[in-house]
């Protein structure tokens, strides 16, 4: 028994980046949630135009980057204290000054951790599947196309007034994608 | 805006000409006046107490080098990297090394009155076999030298890059001036830092004859940058605020100059710690006792404030991107890095004399502030009239329209 495929969303193809720049605000202004715009490379001020709000990734870097700095620390303050205490050319066991480097190094390393997974877990990625390459236009957006995906998960979403609102924004191409 | 919006001129005259009627006109004169009044004030009671007064003088002058250095440093480094997003600001940083060459006149009472009163190496009979050893680079006839040397180099690259940018704006063939300044910027830079390199060795480090560190020179440098970015910063918000480069300069550039600022005060932290790290752990007691005289009584307090002031706080104040693009937040921390800078200086300078005294006090003295105001004085009055004699902006540098769209992403 065939299951009737489910829908996944609209998508609408633009020519050039400016008409996808308009495209996007009336989408915002429309209200809908779960969608996005997908452009070979960064368009300026495309942020203002899709309403998306700062990303939260700079306050996953400062917890991380500041637990990392402790952590590092820490180990040292451990070692060189409690677990090993020696005394190096007549210092203190807590040499704080000699800690600086590593202490520095693992608050960067946790910091940068946290971007690039931080960001990666954000962008739900890696995705080994993606609805949207079931259609056979999205390709192009690595290339020389603009789209936007109005998702039906939005519950501003209604398959004909969503067709025409982005047939009314200039698209050159509306098509529903399968899920 | 995109550039394609736009008619005409790319900018108008009235947003980089400052007006015949405005108060900016008469701030060369006034600052002039004030200038030389400290200066005159502190030369003539300077018989109450020379040394104390030389260290404040040499205080104030390193303070205004840093100005000055930072200003030649940012305009050989934009033409060097074809800089674009840096052309609307780069004429502020061009007036302010206009004055680098009159801050190195400063230098000169200095280096044929002061030595005597703030290094001791010139004394001729010291019996001192480290000092005997370095004669030949320490001695009052090279260091002369030097001087005058340092003196022609940064007046050659001020005035050169300051002349061809200016002209630039009335020029019939704009890029030949363009390319002249990108071709000489490489060896500029060479030169620069070169001689302040040397220049902080001279001035700065050998007030301790004893002591060394190689990595002094960066150390100065790096607080000539965070102070020049600030300086920039600082001046288009006032002039934004007489109506001038309104539309010219935006929350784009002023992020930028506040990325510069930023990444400044981390490289003092940086470089700072270096310093002290190296020394710190080999111990040795010819290079630890530099610091030793600024870790006891009122040096400590101060030492620690340095910390904070230079590279804690402005880490944690100017991370944040709006900081950076609010004009109002952004000149807060530029009067703090220049407050900063003038403290590390006097971090750098006057615990050598107290040092000499064996005493472990700060002793403000009116000398502070007379050689302060004069220096200040000096240098506004140069940088200022620079501002009101041309436009604010390199009117025909091909990068112009490229800035005047520059966005961060």
């Amino acid at each position: 028994m065939a299951k009737r495929p489910k829908t996944y969303g609209l998508l609408a193809e633009y020519e050039n980046s400016a008409d996808l720049y308009h495209a996007c605000e009336r989408v915002r202004d429309a209200g809908y949630a779960a969608w996005d715009a997908h452009t070979p490379f960064p368009v300026h001020g495309l942020e203002k135009a899709m309403g998306l709000r700062p990303s939260i990734v700079p306050w996953i870097v400062c917890v991380m980057g500041f637990s990392g700095a402790a952590l590092g620390f820490a180990l040292q303050y451990w070692a060189s204290t409690i677990a090993y205490p020696l005394i190096i050319s007549a210092k203190p066991y807590n040499s704080y000054p000699a800690f600086v480097p590593v202490t520095f190094e693992l608050g960067i390393l946790l910091g940068s951790f946290g971007a690039v997974f931080g960001m990666f877990g954000l962008n739900k990625l890696p995705q080994l599947y993606h609805s949207l390459f079931n259609s056979s236009r999205f390709p192009r957006f690595s290339d020389d196309r603009f789209f936007i995906s109005i998702e039906a998960r939005d519950p501003k979403y209604d398959p004909e007034r969503t067709r025409r609102l982005l047939e009314s924004t200039g698209a050159t191409a509306v098509e529903e994608v399968e899920d | 805006m995109s550039a394609h919006d736009r008619h005409g001129p790319l900018v108008r005259h009235e947003q980089v000409h400052i007006s015949d009627d405005s108060p900016w006109r008469r701030l060369p004169g006034m600052f002039a006046v004030i200038g030389a009044a400290g200066l005159v004030a502190g030369f003539l009671m300077m018989g109450r107490d020379p040394a104390k007064f030389w260290s404040s003088y040499l205080t104030a002058v390193m303070w205004g080098m840093a100005l000055g250095l930072g200003g030649l440093w940012y305009v050989l480094v934009q033409h060097a990297a074809r800089a674009g997003w840096s052309v609307v600001v780069r004429r502020i940083a061009e007036n302010m090394a206009l004055a680098l060459p009159v801050m190195a006149l400063l230098l000169l009472p200095i280096v044929f009155m002061g030595a005597h009163d703030l290094f001791h190496w010139t004394e001729v009979e010291h019996h001192d076999e480290v000092l005997a050893a370095k004669a030949p680079y320490l001695n009052e006839g090279s260091f002369r030298m030097r001087t005058i040397i340092y003196l022609v180099v940064w007046s050659a690259l001020a005035l050169g890059f300051w002349n061809w940018s200016t002209k630039q704006d009335t020029a019939a063939n704009p890029s030949e001036n363009a390319h002249k300044m990108r071709f000489w910027a490489p060896i500029g830079i060479i030169a620069f830092g070169v001689s302040l390199t040397f220049g902080a060795f001279d001035f700065l480090m050998s007030l301790d004859p004893h002591w060394f560190s190689t990595i002094f020179g960066i150390y100065y440098f790096a607080g000539c940058v965070s102070i020049t970015a600030s300086t920039i910063a600082l001046t288009v918000i006032l002039l934004h605020r007489s109506g001038y480069l309104r539309g010219v300069v935006t929350a784009e550039h002023f992020h930028d100059l506040g990325k510069m600022m930023f990444a400044f005060s981390v490289f003092w932290g940086y470089i700072g710690f270096s310093q002290f790290f190296l020394i710190w752990y080999a111990s040795i007691p010819e290079e630890t006792y530099w610091y030793s005289y600024r870790g006891h009584g009122d040096w400590l307090t101060l030492s620690l404030i340095l910390v904070f002031t230079r590279f804690v706080l402005p880490f944690v104040g100017i991370m944040s991107r709006k900081i950076k693009r609010n004009p109002r937040t952004l000149a807060f921390w530029c009067v703090w890095i220049i407050v900063a800078e003038f403290l590390d200086m006097y971090w750098l300078v006057q615990p050598a004399l107290a040092h000499r005294h064996g005493s472990e006090h700060i002793r403000p003295d009116l000398f502070d502030i007379t050689t302060l105001a004069g220096v200040a004085g000096v240098f506004l009055a140069v940088f200022t009239w620079g501002l009101t004699k041309n436009a604010l902006v390199p009117m025909k540098d091909p990068r112009l329209e490229e800035s005047l769209n520059h966005e961060n992403f």
